[in-house]
């Protein structure tokens, strides 16, 4: 008989709690009673309340048991799980679990189900099909493909991809990049994480896709340096793809050339920005530019340049496998496709959800979210990151869509949801905005860099004026004036965004503010 | 902390600060590859290497300190033998992170941006580790540690002072 194939996630939120204990656990006790299995480290399948989460091959699929620690293993063994036994972790098929089954994977297709550095695992679960097509298309028609798929950029600005691709083909250039933007810093987001540690490729065959369709040679990945897993797995990737002929001076003997290579960025959170990315990557203190010009047409060192973020790139794949229109039939209004919606924060059931646009947050929070961990009622979410708006219970209903959210003054951002339970005082959310502001900012405009220091000051004397009714009025409208200044004066979207988180929780929680209270002591 | 090394440990620590600079300098944008490179090897960013960097690149010394200061990344004094950071982002936040702070700056006598007496442990702010679904989170050297709570912070720190 075969041996049986085991598997155990090497990503890191699995790493974060054990798995590597728990495959040696595993390994060991395997030994120990002289059965011969196959460990393998496979991605994650982003369920990450139930991590460590493992697997095992049976004759009708794979059989999840979990979250798995390292005592709960002998045990497993006594009960067959080897062969399905039953036991109290055992949670059945994996592809049945209704929290998976519900969702639409397009980008996320292979995530957990391969092993990441495996290239003919890759190859297997239909990857670089969509190169294969690439390369019998001229340039104009992959860009068409990208352009009609309906793709906008997942970083957050929510930019069109195909235009972006467009204007760099059309800018004449003997060297032009394809930048990755890869420095996740927003809390609350790790999809870009997931796809750099659980299917590198796809992010590599992306990359190679856009060299071709731009007339790029030469790609960059910035990658944050909080992230030494996706490092190793990028470049072994990498090593591998080179090897095979993917990357390289003749990509699978089509005569295009691209190389590709990772870059550690140094944490400093406005190189997410995209100019500042470009700065940094020369080596320079990540400063924002003045645009224009555009980095597509003055970008890295001063050529055409795409700059693109991770889940963007990850998806052009499946795009050009199944075609545009295939991508473009999921989704709502202008939001075509899929996101990869990320549970974080206060929230029992966490992980990777990836469904196509149009879901309401109140479907994330309590239908694949299953509530707060701490069972208390959420009170807020911030959806997109630290300069995304805090939403009220009142708001869960808004579809995930960017048009949607731009209505009621929020963004989708990254797709990052932190959920908060009825514990938090929401003054003090809005003043770490302004602090995050000041620590990360560039220091390049005033609005953002003064503006952060003395908004942190404003809250202080807001929550100190509670009694004040006078006074308390007053500051109110000043960090009203201050964040005008911010949002219309500010050079990106540090300075121009941190008011949304502030002034959303100033208006949905205006009670934490003592606002309702002062009010009263007035009259 | 150069000043209290011996000329021997002087001279190894300029040839290898130079192997560093000469391995990345030719590379487009050798800057930050080459902080890193010197970082990894001697766990912080001595001033002694801005000038030899700025001769190999063409940049002022100025600049070179405007770069290594810019980032929170780089430590521009030596750190203890293990650098602890705690996340302090929204997500973390709403998983009781601010008193997980607390307790650990108590438990080791330290704030943000110190080293323990016996030069183990650094502690550092951190904004966001990308593991947002298992907060409160911690990295501790290049290992991120997640549903953390002081006690188990309290393990993995002896844990790795032990070795």
């Amino acid at each position: 008989m075969a041996s049986v194939k085991v598997y155990v996630p090497r990503d890191s939120s699995a790493l974060s709690l054990g798995a590597d204990r728990t495959a040696k656990a595993i390994q060991a006790e395997a030994d120990k009673r002289g059965i011969e299995i196959q460990l393998i480290r496979n991605g994650s399948r982003g369920l990450f309340w139930l991590e460590p989460f493992v697997e095992v091959t049976t004759s009708q699929g794979r059989v999840a048991f979990a979250p798995v620690q390292p005592n709960d293993v002998p045990g497993l063994f006594d009960a067959d799980f080897l062969n399905n036994g039953s036991h109290p972790l055992n949670l059945g098929l994996t592809e049945e679990i209704s929290w998976l089954k519900q969702q639409q994977r397009l980008t996320f297709a292979r995530a957990g189900i391969t092993d990441p550095v495996c290239l003919d695992d890759y190859i297997a679960h239909d990857g670089y099909k969509g190169l294969k097509n690439a390369l019998k298309m001229t340039a104009a028609e992959i860009v068409e493909a990208v352009a009609d798929s309906g793709l906008r950029g997942r970083g957050g600005a929510a930019f069109p991809t195909g235009i972006k691709w467009k204007t760099v083909l059309d800018t004449p250039g003997e060297q032009k990049y394809i930048v990755c933007n890869a420095d996740e810093g927003d809390s609350g987001t790790y999809s870009d994480r997931m796809i750099m540690e659980d299917d590198p490729f796809v992010l590599i065959e992306g990359m190679t896709i856009a060299g071709i369709a731009v007339g790029a040679n030469q790609g960059y990945i910035y990658l944050r340096s909080e992230y030494p897993h996706a490092l190793k797995t990028l470049n072994e990737a990498i090593a591998k793809a080179e090897q095979a002929g993917y990357l390289g001076d003749d990509i699978c003997g089509s005569g295009h050339a691209f190389h590709l290579e990772v870059r550690r960025a140094a944490g400093a959170y406005i190189c997410g920005e995209e100019t500042s990315l470009l700065e940094s990557l020369e080596g320079k203190r990540g400063q924002v530019r003045f645009k224009p010009p555009l980095p597509a047409i003055e970008g890295l060192f001063g050529k055409p340049t795409v700059v693109n973020n991770v889940i963007s790139l990850a998806t052009i794949p499946i795009i050009l496998d199944k075609g545009a229109q295939y991508y473009a039939d999921y989704g709502m209004g202008r939001s075509r496709g899929t996101l990869p919606i990320q549970l974080a924060g206060n929230i029992k059931q966490t992980g990777l959800v990836e469904l196509a646009f149009g879901a309401t947050l109140r479907e994330l929070l309590y239908d694949f979210g299953g509530g707060s961990a701490t069972g208390r009622p959420i009170k807020a979410v911030q959806v997109g990151g630290p300069l995304g708006a805090f939403l009220p219970e009142s708001q869960f209903d808004t579809p995930l869509d960017y048009e949607e959210f731009s209505k009621i003054w929020a963004v989708l951002g990254h797709g990052g949801i932190v959920a908060f339970d009825d514990t938090v005082d929401m003054s003090k959310m809005a003043r770490y905005a302004f602090e995050f502001c000041a620590i990360e900012s560039c220091g390049k405009c005033t609005p953002c860099r003064i503006g952060s220091t003395r908004g942190a000051e404003v809250i202080d004397r807001i929550i100190a004026n509670k009694d004040n009714a006078r006074e308390h009025s007053r500051q109110i409208q000043l960090v009203r004036d201050l964040s005008d200044t911010m949002i219309n004066g500010s050079l990106c979207a540090l300075g121009g965004m941190t008011p949304y988180p502030v002034l959303s929780a100033i208006n949905h929680f205006g009670e934490d503010f003592g606002i309702g209270s002062a009010k009263k002591a007035a009259a | 902390m150069v000043a209290d090394l011996t000329t021997h440990e002087k001279l190894d620590l300029v040839s290898r600060i130079d192997a560093h600079i000469a391995k990345h300098q030719h590379r487009p944008g050798a800057l930050l590859p080459i902080l890193h490179a010197i970082q990894d090897d001697i766990g912080w960013v001595p001033e002694a290497c801005y000038l030899p960097i700025s001769k190999a690149l063409a940049l002022s010394v100025a600049e070179v300190h405007g770069v290594v200061t810019f980032y929170h990344h780089f430590h521009t004094h030596p750190v203890g033998k293990h650098v602890l950071q705690i996340c302090r982002a929204e997500s973390c936040q709403a998983m009781g992170s601010e008193k997980l702070e607390a307790n650990v700056k108590a438990v080791l006598g330290i704030d943000y941006h110190e080293t323990t007496q016996d030069g183990a442990v650094t502690l550092l702010p951190v904004y966001c580790l990308g593991n947002c679904a298992c907060s409160p989170n911690v990295m501790l050297g290049d290992e991120v540690y997640g549903r953390m709570t002081a006690d188990k912070v309290n393990e993995i720190v002896a844990e790795v002072r032990a070795t």
